[in-house]
């Protein structure tokens, strides 16, 4: 009853319809299912108060593929950048503000040893990233082989580490587990500086800057520039417009996106994946089942542990997946003016994390199941640089917050007003005016993030992308390589390697396992 | 509710038997069994293990973990955890079964009965709350472990039947191997299964802790006439090894203990594979076996004939070549079999029919030590199996 | 910090006038005497180094700032008529290699396995780790069964990790960076160690590494309890969280070690820890090396790329072609040397080298055996070490307290009474109680340490430990306060660390203390570091102290005579 040759993509993600793009391309009949009445998963743009569209979820391109954006030509179908490479402004209390472009700090109050500092680190930084900015167009190796072939992948991975030079390999090996806040107490003076980085390294995880694992999660957030794309970017039209273009890419390949098809279950018939259940029933019968739903959802909730091997799916359980971090809208009557920020700038990605110890203090809330009294922030006014997204002379503001846990002690129904109250209050700060100019204000929980996107815990990146989750540990050893232990089913979501962020390349890994296994 | 912190101060428990087994016991011969403190020997082990193959003989088996395993999905979550199709355990059957981990070794074997729809129980050597527990995600299914609320003994010997026939449980001759019933007892209720692990006629009866004793008392009252001795552990591993039976942690190591994960087996290299069933799309540890099946075991459990009087102990074993290729698990003189046997592991292919084996024996005799190079033959199936152990209804001696 | 200190007086006495300084040269001179080794330091590690490198003939001098040898690992008495191990405390990691090498036992080290510890719960009962195996299930199943059942398989895949390190405690680590035959060598050698381990195995080995030790408890058991009850192996001594990855190396780190071959288990020094080092300064002297006390070293001396000896803070120069330094990497290379003989590059690794101080200790003389009424009388587990954190909650806080820069206010201790089970530390019936306290910051809110802070923090722990036991205070005789600055002031260990290090993986292995110079060689020819700074790290180990030994007499062509680490098959 299958039908020969036939795969099924769970999600119309960027990931699932990168995987589906490619498959397409090598010839399969791809249907992507998804429940949502759009395309886009977490990379969407969503209209959240009349007239004012926003990146629902993401809202900065860092990482996107380069490659993907060539193979699938998706410049063709209509992907463009309203701005490329952003500046970072740091913004602090006292109204200073340190303004970043790529490797330089061009202004602010920094210290002539910082400035030159930042350059050297950053120019270090990237070469770390390059390493890992290459794994991300492979598979995962193995740990265990029986013949010396199946040993490359591996001995590809310590070679790209060798390629350093050897001042550069023992430091990568010294600082890759470390804590952010330890390396930047080594390099820098100014608390604005160490706090603007290690912001980028707490970003979306559950670590705070004085967790190890941060140098690890700051090198990932570098990979994707440092493997070639720019630095952070706006796509025109909002994060979507990377996902309506992937779209477009499957569809010209002949994929089929049916949209509104929650499923409810991936179907196992003999051992193996045989389609998907539709939440009305049907049947979409298939011999491959592709899914870029995170790996709880998928392995737990859509196949069920039953199918799974008993220790197999205990790590899938213990997966460590809790979202903490929050996403705020805003719909603004005009610009608003923060402090020490020139009008020009104002489009820059501006982050509020005065020091690192302000962004590990914000962590530790999360650690009892509580937000953040002082949250730090990642903020920006898109329509700046793009007129698509708001009516004439207004804004929008979009700000990544932490650290709001998914698990919040007596839950977000409650805590969801004085939480965006307190936002409010800390923009003000920011920039005296704001709450004036504030016309809508929407504030979206990890805990909304779970039900309005599907994600198991409400983690951007499906799961912590930490190094006992990376690489051949992510999202489980035992499935690091794409292809699940039930025939038929395979991963290519953001719980993947690489991970999470907008890339692209675990939808592109995954094909071509898929491609390879099924042909 | 916590159990009462001052449990500390027992640090050996007894079986509800105990009063009649330390009566018994004339030898005070004890051991620990995980808890609980067992009888080596009541009088005299040799004639022990004679009652056993000649009339019959009690053990106490109340320190075997037992868990009880119910919920809707009951049945699933056993068919997952176990590597043979439980659905072909009717209700009021016993089967007896292995469990691996994922990578296709044995965690340990025990036997599953199946209680009523639905519910079943679980006896294994180990402790298993954990793993089951662990198995049990995805499953609506509760597993609790019942060790301390079910009293239980095995009476197992050629004159076993008769006892329980003269004990009033009526219809006891209808019951086949595998198969249990409940019997009135007592003004309780008295479960017996035909089942046990000494490759003998024999039964296990399983009862609430509290009528333990009047069992006990009534069980030796009606086979007074039939030749009823107690029987201590060490009579019961004579038992055991006859039957060629395996036991766990000391004819393979636990999967879920093992520190070093090389020293672990899978059902094929334990001679299990009969228990395997492929046919199932999946329990645990179903991909890496079909992967040996596709590469070839490693190891492969034997039963020697080994040449000569004495028991090989520890031995290694060699090959025609005299390298190390084993070493033996159990071992005994047999009385039953007049051969010294024994349970061996050894690294594929060896073992095959036919293959010429060698057993490096070190023994002692008034403190001088002697070693010997005994050849030993390959046995299929088990050292001693008579015919009562399948006959329904068995002979009453 | 004192090294500077003294290093600047040195420099200022170089300025004295021509005639004064030969009259001091000729001085000098004439105390000479010629050594081939000079071990700066007199813990247990400097010890062990001169041990062996005097076993193996070199004329070998310890030289050791107090007036006590020991270091950290001393016994003193400060308490008439009570002996306290007043820094480290309990004793299993020592290797046993080192401990049979060097005959220890016949220099009268005995060490005395005491049994068990106990978690104390907010509501009046405990949680106690009974010796016997199943009384500790049952006393789990108390509060979980399942975690009962699981201790085996927490306890199984500790031992694997433990397997692992402990074949590499007595090796050299390898460069990675290197291809010299050596390391490559050396780097086959672990690879084997985790090939042996199997697959699944190497993967949660990697994991093991950089996890937190919550989350790997998490992965066992499901009562707060219970892994509350495990989480201080993960924070002792330690500036991180249960919740920060890379604690579940940490406690590793204290399962290491064995008594007598039972792996994870602790024991005392019978007469306190100071009989560990007298027994090792009993088999340097036995093999001919010699100590001098209250002889402070204030530079090594340094004559083109290679040490010609050490300079004391009296003035005194003592030559050797060989120094090693058992002091932390901080002090060694911030201290001994003239900063403008040192790459800046390797300098600005001793300055970064974290080394942060997170523990404190209370030393108390006890008129009488204290009630613990959730114990009760006579209850095996007063033997043992107490805790009363219950749930990690309490861990976390602890630790936010200390990032705050302040003392817990509600602290973790590991409390324990060594005279339950070492009669010679105090007249019977009497007690010696010590108190290991985490987390005590080096600074206080980043000032130093007043009387006022210390009796407050003496305070703290006090109320701690008498919510659990109402009479203790009552019995207390004398208490000596040890935060953080005592420990660096008395012992010389950089902000009262004692591990002379964090035992982070960027600081562990091959980059302990810094990448490249983890193979106990340090930027001169004859320069040596053997204290915890270096691999395999903290604790009264010796291996550190055994590894430099072997390197040195390597360098000097020497047949070693440190013995090879047992392995555990």
């Amino acid at each position: 009853m299958t039908d020969p040759g036939r795969t099924v993509v769970i999600g119309a993600g960027h990931n699932g319809l990168a995987a589906a793009a490619y498959l397409a391309r090598a010839g399969r009949e791809v249907v992507v299912v998804e429940a949502a009445a759009h395309v886009g998963g977490a990379a969407v743009t969503r209209e959240f108060a009349p007239g004012f569209r926003v990146s629902a979820i993401a809202h900065l391109a860092h990482l996107l593929d380069p490659s993907i954006v060539r193979e699938l030509d998706l410049q063709r179908h209509g992907l463009a950048f309203a701005r490329a490479a952003l500046k970072t402004v740091a913004l602090d209390a006292g109204g200073d503000a340190l303004l970043f472009d790529g490797n330089r700090i061009v202004a602010g109050p920094a210290s002539a040893a910082d400035r030159a500092a930042y350059t050297a680190f950053t120019a270090r930084m990237r070469r770390f990233a390059v390493v890992l900015g290459r794994q991300h167009g492979r598979v995962p190796p193995r740990l265990a082989w029986q013949h010396w072939t199946e040993a490359l992948p591996a001995a590809l991975l310590g070679l790209d580490i060798r390629r350093l030079r050897r001042e550069d390999m023992r430091e990568f090996l010294r600082v890759v587990t470390m804590a952010i806040y330890d390396l930047l107490e080594e390099s820098f003076e100014s608390p604005l500086l160490k706090g603007a980085i290690a912001l980028d390294a707490v970003l979306g995880t559950k670590l705070g800057a004085r967790s190890g694992n941060t140098v690890f999660s700051y090198l990932h957030r570098l990979s994707g520039a440092a493997s070639g794309g720019g630095g952070p970017a706006l796509p025109r039209g909002g994060m979507g417009a990377v996902t309506d273009a992937l779209a477009a890419a499957a569809r010209s390949a002949g994929a089929e996106i049916r949209l509104g098809c929650p499923i409810e279950a991936i179907v196992v018939s003999g051992g193996r994946a045989g389609g998907v259940r539709l939440s009305g029933g049907e049947v979409v019968p298939a011999d491959a089942v592709v899914s870029s739903a995170d790996p709880k959802t998928t392995l737990l909730t859509l196949l069920g542990a039953r199918h799974l091997e008993a220790e197999f799916a205990q790590r899938v359980h213990h997966l460590r997946a809790t979202g903490t971090a929050a996403k705020l809208h805003l719909a603004l009557a005009g610009l608003p003016a923060f402090r020490g920020v020139a009008a020009t700038d104002a489009g820059e990605r501006l982050v509020i994390s005065p020091s690192a110890t302000y962004a590990d203090e914000a962590f530790n809330p999360a650690k009892y199941r509580r937000y953040s009294e002082h949250p730090v922030l990642e903020i920006s006014i898109p329509t700046v640089h793009d007129a698509t997204l708001a009516p004439a002379g207004r804004h929008v503001l979009s700000a990544i917050v932490q650290y709001a846990p998914h698990d919040l002690e007596g839950g977000w129904d409650a805590a969801r007003a004085p939480f965006q109250e307190l936002l409010l209050d800390l923009l003000e700060r920011y920039a005296p005016g704001i709450r004036r100019q504030v016309l809508a204000a929407e504030l979206v929980t990890p805990a909304d993030i779970e039900r309005d996107y599907r994600i198991r815990g409400g983690h951007w990146h499906h799961a912590e992308l930490t190094i006992d989750q990376a690489l051949m540990l992510r999202p489980v050893p035992g499935a690091a390589q794409y292809a699940m232990p039930v025939a038929g089913l395979y991963l290519c979501g953001a719980g993947c390697h690489p991970g999470g962020g907008v890339i692209g390349a675990a939808g592109r890994n995954a094909a071509r396992i898929v491609a390879g296994a099924e042909a | 509710m916590r159990a009462p912190r001052e449990h500390y101060r027992e640090i050996v428990r007894y079986t509800p038997f105990h009063s009649r087994t330390s009566r018994a016991n004339v030898l005070n011969l004890w051991h620990r069994w995980r808890d609980h403190t067992v009888a080596d020997a009541y009088f005299d082990v040799t004639l022990e293990y004679t009652a056993l193959r000649n009339t019959c003989a009690v053990f106490d088996i109340s320190p075997m973990t037992k868990h009880r395993i119910d919920g809707p999905d009951a049945l699933g979550f056993l068919n997952r955890l176990v590597t043979r199709d439980v659905a072909k355990i009717r209700p009021g059957r016993v089967g007896y079964c292995v469990w691996c981990d994922d990578r296709g070794h044995v965690i340990d074997d025990g036997t599953i009965f199946h209680l009523e729809e639905k519910v079943f129980r679980l006896c294994s050597q180990e402790r298993q709350l954990d793993w089951l527990s662990r198995s049990a995600l995805g499953f609506d299914v509760t597993v609790r472990e019942e060790t301390e609320d079910v009293a239980a003994l095995a009476l197992q010997g050629p004159t076993s039947c008769a006892v329980l026939k003269a004990l009033g449980l009526e219809g006891i001759e209808a019951l086949a191997p595998f198969a249990m019933r409940a019997f009135p007892f007592a003004g309780g209720e008295l479960l017996v299964s035909r089942t046990g692990f000494t490759g003998d006629l024999g039964y296990e009866l399983w009862i609430e802790p509290a009528r333990a004793e009047t069992l006990w008392d009534r069980l030796f009252e009606a086979g007074e006439l039939h030749g009823i001795r107690p029987m201590g552990t060490h009579a019961l591993e004579m038992g055991r090894i006859e039957a060629g039976f395996i036991q766990a942690g000391t004819d393979f190591l636990p999967a879920d203990r093992a520190v070093r994960t090389d020293r672990t087996r899978s059902p094929f290299e334990l001679d299990l594979g009969w228990l395997v069933d492929f046919a199932k799309p999946n329990f645990t540890g179903r991909r890496a076996l079909l992967e040996e099946q596709r590469l070839g075991s490693r190891f492969r459990l034997v039963r020697l004939d080994v040449e000569g009087n004495k028991p090989a102990k520890d031995a290694y074993v060699y090959d025609d070549r005299r390298n190390v290729i084993g070493a033996v698990t159990s071992s005994m003189w047999s009385p039953m079999a007049k051969a010294s046997i024994a349970l061996a592991s050894v690294a594929m292919p060896w073992g095959r029919p036919g293959d010429e084996l060698w057993a490096e024996i070190y023994y002692q005799k008034e403190l001088k030590w002697n070693r010997l190079n005994a050849r030993c033959g390959v046995v299929k199936g088990a050292f001693y199996e008579p015919a009562r152990r399948r006959m329904t209804p068995p002979p009453d001696r | 910090m004192l090294t500077f200190v003294t290093g600047a007086r040195m420099r200022a006495g170089d300025n004295k006038t021509p005639r004064v300084r030969r009259a001091r040269r000729i001085r000098r001179r004439r105390r000479m005497k010629r050594y081939d080794v000079i071990v700066v330091g007199a813990g247990h590690n400097g010890l062990t180094s001169a041990a062996f490198l005097a076993r193996a003939g070199l004329r070998v001098l310890v030289l050791e700032r107090n007036p006590y040898i020991g270091g950290a690992t001393v016994s003193r008495e400060l308490h008439p008529d009570w002996i306290y191990s007043n820094c480290s405390y309990v004793c299993s990691l020592l290797r046993p290699e080192i401990y049979r090498s060097l005959e220890l036992g016949r220099h009268g080290l005995q060490v005395v396995p005491y049994g068990g510890g106990v978690t104390f719960t907010r509501d009046g009962d405990v949680l106690g780790g009974y010796v016997d195996k199943e009384v500790k299930r049952r006393e789990i199943a108390r509060y979980s069964p399942r975690d009962a059942d699981a201790y085996v398989r927490y306890g199984r895949d500790v031992m694997r990790q433990c397997r692992l390190v402990r074949s590499l405690l007595m090796r050299t680590p390898p460069d990675p960076t290197s291809l010299r035959p050596r390391d490559l060598a050396e780097l086959l050698h672990v690879g084997r160690e985790f090939a042996k381990l199997g697959e699944a195995a190497i993967y949660d080995t990697i994991r093991f590494y950089t996890m937190s030790i919550a989350d790997f408890l998490g992965e066992y058991f499901e009562s707060d309890l219970v892994r509350a009850n495990f989480a201080g192996s993960g924070i002792i001594g330690t500036a991180l969280g249960v919740h920060s990855p890379g604690t579940a190396y940490v406690l590793l780190h204290h399962y290491m070690g064995d008594v007598d071959g039972q792996v994870g288990a602790w024991g005392f020094a019978r007469g306190g820890m100071g009989a560990v080092s007298k027994a090792i300064a009993g088999a340097l002297e036995s093999y001919g090396g010699e100590i001098r006390a209250s002889a402070s070293v204030a530079r090594v001396l340094v004559r083109g790329r290679r040490v010609t000896g050490v300079a004391l803070d009296n003035g005194d120069e003592i030559e050797a072609p060989v120094v090693l330094s058992a002091l932390d990497p901080k002090r060694t290379f911030l201290g001994l040397f003239d900063p403008g003989d040192l790459d800046p590059r390797l300098l600005k690794r001793a300055r970064d080298f974290k080394i942060r101080g997170s523990s404190g200790k209370l030393n108390i003389a006890l008129d009488g055996l204290p009630s613990f009424p959730a114990l009760g009388p006579k209850h095996p587990l007063l033997a043992g070490d107490m805790h009363f954190l219950d749930s990690l909650e309490r861990f976390e806080k602890a630790y936010d307290d200390w990032k705050r820069g302040t003392w817990s206010k509600d602290p973790y201790l590991d409390l324990l009474m060594p005279t339950m089970t070492d009669p010679t530390m105090a007249p019977p019936g009497k007690h010696f109680m010590s108190v290991f306290v985490q987390y005590v910051p080096h600074k206080v809110e980043g000032r130093d340490w007043t009387d006022a802070d210390r009796e407050a923090f003496k305070k703290t722990v006090f109320a701690q430990i008498s919510r659990y036991s109402p009479d203790f205070e009552k019995l207390v005789l004398h208490a000596e306060v040890r935060t953080p600055q005592e420990l660096e002031a008395e012992v010389g260990l950089t902000e009262g660390n004692i591990f002379q290090g964090e035992l982070t993986f960027d600081q562990l292995l091959f980059n302990r203390p810094f990448p490249g110079f983890a193979q106990y060689r340090g930027p001169f020819r004859g320069m040596y570091l053997c204290g915890s700074g270096s691999h395999p790290g903290g604790g009264v180990m010796a291996a550190p102290g055994a590894n430099a030994a072997r390197e040195v007499l390597r360098d000097l062509r020497r047949r070693s005579t440190v013995p090879e680490g047992w392995s555990d098959d």
